[in-house]
């Protein structure tokens, strides 16, 4: 069995979020990198849990970006992955980075696809949906449990209000969120063993963005909060009817 | 044509559709075009009272193999249902069915797209859509470039605009795929609201000190009507189950009310609850970093304040 692990470089979760160039860009200063929470501690652990079971599963990495996102798919590859790929396209379209992916996956022939289920940064969802569409294969969104029996995956994933369970066949595409693994800390034999392990860098095919950016912008910082004594909850009851007019 | 995509589940149409009818509609209205929906498989729900929220048309694919959802399958579905219409733009609910298939439904329409979005787009100078990016901390103001545009809007950003009007119901011929998926069982949280449809939510924290002490949050929550969630590592614990663990990695939610008890407000937290309208701290130290996030704040124990906020509440409740 091969799997196709979808890595992408965010900021990390503390970060201040600022902008520069006249709130075009997003001001990288000072800003520590980290792999993707959602794609590292679902998706890449649960490849790594697949393959601690079948150890003949191949896994590969796969990250479109600069090379600045080495040093996260080094670490990815520190906590397990066989080999990884990157796609030498800084684009931030989610089109564009799904279909250099799709490239990739059609070339591969792979049996499971895992993304995160969002990245923290764009917060677009939008990766495994768009590889659904143009690889033409099965996709389970928000997959919580994963089995693979043979040919036969078993899935669980979040609907609003539960969990829904479905058999299908693979090949197929999920994006992971919490349930699926439980987070890892790379060790040194993982580390040591990452700093050789083959990373191809592949030329861009895909030029042409369907969306641009045109600013970014902070939310207004709240008025400030209206503290109410503990002794007085009418008045606080009074402020959420008539002055917040939510209850 | 603005074609909106209307959610089911179990055969009733979910409430983040009529935002997204709402939302299409005056979208429709802006760019002086048709607001009409597109319906998989069948519903209990009336469908011609869809009008009330805007829709002139109401587009149903009647086919009950439909009714359980597959990515694949709805992405196909709608995507040939939008050229036979002739849609320009295309809107759904960005709640989990409606982000699995708008982005192959972009790809599909070889259109560009925009999840998330918070506000209707601004069409002076092209079409520019406001989304909500770094998990609420920042706004992006995203043009799309193509002729066909795709939009997944936010839960709780836009609101459900209720009025008078009947939309018109047809059958629209469409090939339905064979799914491969086959749902073997569905497990779902009897009588509740879930909590990214909850208007109001009740949320407790680590200061709470133990499941044991949940019952006047409970309390709370039921003297509102509210829905209940809970911290991260509440759920780690075990003191509440994990489908109320809202924040950057459980679940994200905009609800009209939230009221935090005994949360600090860690910025992992905050990423999940910070687009709810209002929020309420109630915690006993003075410096817990949520109360620079909060509307309303009460320093005090939550063992006396939230009693006393329920009952308050029941009083004012009795009164009106």
């Amino acid at each position: 069995m091969k799997i196709l692990v979808c890595i992408s470089k965010t900021p990390d979760t503390t970060s201040k979020i600022a902008f520069t160039e006249g709130n075009t860009k997003f001001d990288e200063n000072g800003v520590q990198w980290i792999i993707n929470p959602y794609d590292e501690w679902y998706s890449l652990v649960k490849a790594i849990v697949l393959k601690e079971k079948d150890p003949s599963i191949l896994i590969h990495l796969i990250t479109v970006g600069g090379a600045d996102t080495e040093p996260i798919i080094r670490k990815a590859l520190a906590l397990g992955g066989d080999e990884a790929i990157r796609v030498n396209n800084t684009s931030n379209d989610s089109m564009v980075v799904a279909q250099e992916i799709a490239a990739i996956a059609k070339e591969g022939a792979y049996d499971l696809i895992l993304t995160g289920k969002e990245t923290i940064d764009y917060n677009s969802a939008s990766i495994g949906s768009m590889l659904c569409a143009l690889l033409d294969t099965t996709f389970i969104p928000n997959a919580i449990a994963l089995e693979v029996n043979g040919t036969t995956a078993i899935v669980k994933r979040e609907i609003e209000g539960g969990e829904e369970s479905c058999e299908t066949s693979l090949p197929i595409i999920l994006s992971c969120q919490k349930g699926m693994a439980e987070q890892r800390i790379p060790n040194m034999r993982g580390i040591m063993a990452a700093r050789t392990k083959p990373l191809k860098v592949v030329e861009a095919i895909i030029h042409n963005a369907t969306t641009s950016i045109k600013k970014f912008d902070t939310p207004p910082a709240k008025s400030g909060v209206k503290l109410v004594e503990a002794g007085n909850m009418d008045e606080m009851v009074r402020l959420l009817k008539e002055e917040a007019k939510v209850i | 044509m603005v074609l909106i995509y209307i959610d089911q589940d179990d055969q009733e149409i979910k409430k983040a559709s009529f935002e997204a009818i709402s939302y299409g509609a005056a979208l429709a209205k802006q760019l002086g075009l048709s607001a009409e929906a597109i319906l998989l498989g069948t519903v209990k729900n009336n469908v011609s009272e869809l009008g009330k929220y805007g829709a002139n048309k109401v587009h149903q694919v009647n086919n009950t193999a439909l009714n359980n959802f597959d990515a694949s399958v709805h992405s196909t579905v709608v995507a040939a249902a939008a050229k036979t219409l002739g849609a320009t733009v295309l809107v759904f609910a960005h709640n989990i069915n409606g982000r699995a298939i708008a982005p192959a439904v972009a790809v599909k329409l070889s259109a560009g797209i925009v999840t998330g979005a918070c506000a209707l787009p601004n069409t002076e100078a092209g079409f520019v859509v406001t989304k909500t990016v770094f998990s609420g901390k920042a706004f992006a103001s995203i043009q799309i470039d193509t002729s066909i545009k795709v939009i997944s809007i936010n839960q709780n950003s836009f609101g459900v605009i209720a009025g008078d009007g009947t939309a018109a119901v047809q059958n629209i011929d469409t090939a339905v795929p064979t799914s491969k998926i086959k749902i073997t069982a569905t497990d779902k949280i009897k009588g509740e609201v879930p909590l990214t449809e909850a208007n109001l939510v009740v949320s407790g924290g680590r200061g709470l000190k133990g499941p044991e002490h949940w019952g006047i949050l409970l309390d709370l929550a039921k003297s509102l009507g509210a829905s209940t969630a809970c911290s991260r590592p509440v759920s780690d614990a075990d003191w509440r189950p994990h489908h109320e663990h809202v924040g950057q990695t459980g679940i994200q939610i905009a609800p009209n009310l939230y009221i935090a008890i005994g949360i600090s407000g860690a910025i992992q937290h905050l990423a999940g609850v910070n687009r709810s309208k209002t929020i309420v701290v109630i915690n006993k130290d003075p410096e817990a970093p949520f109360f620079k996030a909060a509307d309303y704040g009460v320093v005090g124990d939550a063992f006396e304040v939230v009693p006393a906020l329920t009952a308050a509440i029941l009083k004012s409740k009795a009164g009106a």
